[in-house]
């Protein structure tokens, strides 16, 4: 773990790999429900980090943070979401060039996985999900699409991602989902969230 | 009577804007909220209003504006002209308006955004907590139309009773104090020094999400990926181009460019009042030894 000043009220804390990330940041958020974790603002999770942001003192945190238990989290916090999903995206032939196999091939790895929402970016409600059997990473598109549509669902590096809303976008587009990613009338308005746990299955079109 | 305000004309970029929205970064939702926050608290002070109240950010020219109820007004931030039905008002101070009466608000002659509070405040309906407008993912009260009516709730305060009320001039430079980190690492200090040492330039393509520096640009030591990372409102960010950007309110929750420093936050008002052309220079501010981070394994 290595933490680092983010000017005058924030922390960004580094950790070694994915599963230290989401043990933290479920860590941060049991301390935040039990009302012992110092005043903050925002939690955000990325990649490899954790950000704290709206502190009073993030030197007295970065200096308590070393002394913490931070348990591996082995169940999910949350609840399960199902993501139905046809499989008839665009780039689908071109991710199965790229893994060597068949469109089948690919649907089963990736209904067969399962995925963990790692952090949220981008836009409202886009999660970067994490799960797919390790080496299956995907290239981004050369040239992004100028409009992807709402719901489509697709692969860029190691990541599997849903559009909230119709976007510009560079991701290898496999399928599309009609769920209701982002809602500003729902309490959370994003459907994934962090640590959100999600198993894609395959439905007719 | 309905407690309403007519917008007559827009002006380029007029926005509502309030706090923002906290404590929904995790979901990748910007904060958004006025970008010169001391100008917006003053504007709602002077009219007698809790002093986060929703007010109107302008961008360079104002709007006009036709309130259907008799209200104060008061005007802060960028140095405008105001004038009701033909004749010159306050700027910086309330100002009585009855219904009926057009306010029309020109163009700044220092400083960019000006901060519009009307008694009562805007009682605009929130989207997720705040009916700010953030540019970057469309949340909030769209952009001002010409013929918009915007909805005022009740004064809850009388307006303040005073002749002027002191406030530094919009900067017409920029002096921005800087803490290194958390990735200037990610360069050498030959760039920091040069970041340090240069004179920047405020581009036109600046907007509500970062200010957008041209100078000698800024080389990068590691030509690694920075995986996806949470930042900051004033992160200053050094694309691939090694042209320093400055975060502002509706910047993006996460950052694949490294972040050599972060602006002082009392510094942000500074940044939302300049205008294209506007010099920038970075102060870099030590931080005092017992405020730095040392772990025991780190310990020389």
């Amino acid at each position: 773990m290595r933490t680092m000043l983010v000017g005058a009220r924030a922390l960004l804390v580094e950790l070694d790999d994915r599963t230290a990330v989401d043990d933290l940041y479920a860590e941060i958020e049991r301390r935040r429900v039990a009302g012992t974790l110092p005043r903050c603002e925002e939690v955000v999770p990325g990649a490899r980090t954790v950000l704290l942001d709206g502190l009073t003192d993030p030197v007295a945190l970065a200096r308590d943070l070393t002394s913490w238990h931070i348990p591996r989290t082995e169940a999910p916090a949350t609840a399960l979401v199902e993501v139905p999903t046809v499989y008839d995206g665009a780039d689908l032939a071109e991710v199965a060039r790229y893994w060597e196999m068949t469109t089948r091939e690919v649907i089963a790895t990736h209904t067969g996985s399962r995925h963990r929402v790692a952090f949220c970016g981008f836009a409202p409600g886009f999660a970067y999900l994490t799960g797919l059997p390790p080496g299956r990473t995907v290239r981004r598109r050369p040239a992004p699409r100028s409009a992807v549509p709402t719901g489509a669902v697709g692969l860029a590096d190691q990541y599997t991602g849903i559009y909230p809303r119709s976007s510009p976008g560079g991701w290898q587009l496999i399928g599309r989902t009609d769920l209701s990613l982002w809602d500003t009338g729902r309490v959370p308005a994003a459907l994934l969230t962090p640590g959100t746990e999600v198993r894609f299955v395959e439905v007719p079109a | 009577m309905s407690r309403v305000l007519e917008v007559l004309r827009a002006g380029p970029l007029t926005t509502v804007q309030d706090r923002g929205r906290i404590g929904l970064a995790h979901l990748a939702v910007p904060r958004s909220g006025a970008l010169d926050e001391p100008a917006w608290k003053l504007a709602n002070r002077l009219v007698g209003n809790d002093e986060h109240a929703a007010a109107l950010e302008t961008t360079l020219a104002g709007p006009a504006l036709r309130p259907r109820v008799s209200c104060h007004l008061a005007i802060t931030g960028a140095w405008v002209p105001i004038d009701i039905d033909g004749r010159a008002a306050p700027w910086g101070i309330p100002f009585f308006v009855r219904a009926g009466q057009t306010v029309s608000i020109g163009t700044a002659t220092r400083g960019l955004r000006a901060y519009v509070a009307v008694s009562g405040g805007f009682a605009v309906a929130p989207t997720l907590g705040s009916p700010a407008t953030d540019l970057l993912s469309g949340l909030g009260h769209p952009p001002l139309r010409d013929g918009d009516t915007l909805p005022l709730g009740e004064p809850v305060g009388p307006p303040a009773v005073i002749a002027s009320a002191p406030y530094p001039a919009p900067p017409t430079e920029l002096h921005l104090r800087l803490i290194l980190g958390p990735r200037h690492d990610w360069f050498t200090d030959d760039a920091i020094s040069l970041l340090a040492g240069t004179t920047y330039s405020v581009t036109p393509v600046s907007n509500r999400i970062a200010l957008r520096l041209h100078g000698t640009p800024i080389p990068r030591q590691a030509t690694k990926e920075l995986p996806s990372e949470g930042t900051v409102t004033g992160a200053v960010q050094v694309p691939a181009d090694g042209h320093p950007l400055v975060f502002l309110k509706d910047h993006p929750t996460t950052v694949g460019y490294p972040i050599i420093g972060v602006v002082d936050p009392s510094d942000l008002s500074l940044c939302a009042q300049a205008r294209p052309g506007t010099p920038v220079r970075f102060h870099l501010k030590t931080v005092p030894r017992d405020r730095r981070i040392r772990f025991p394994e780190e310990r020389p």
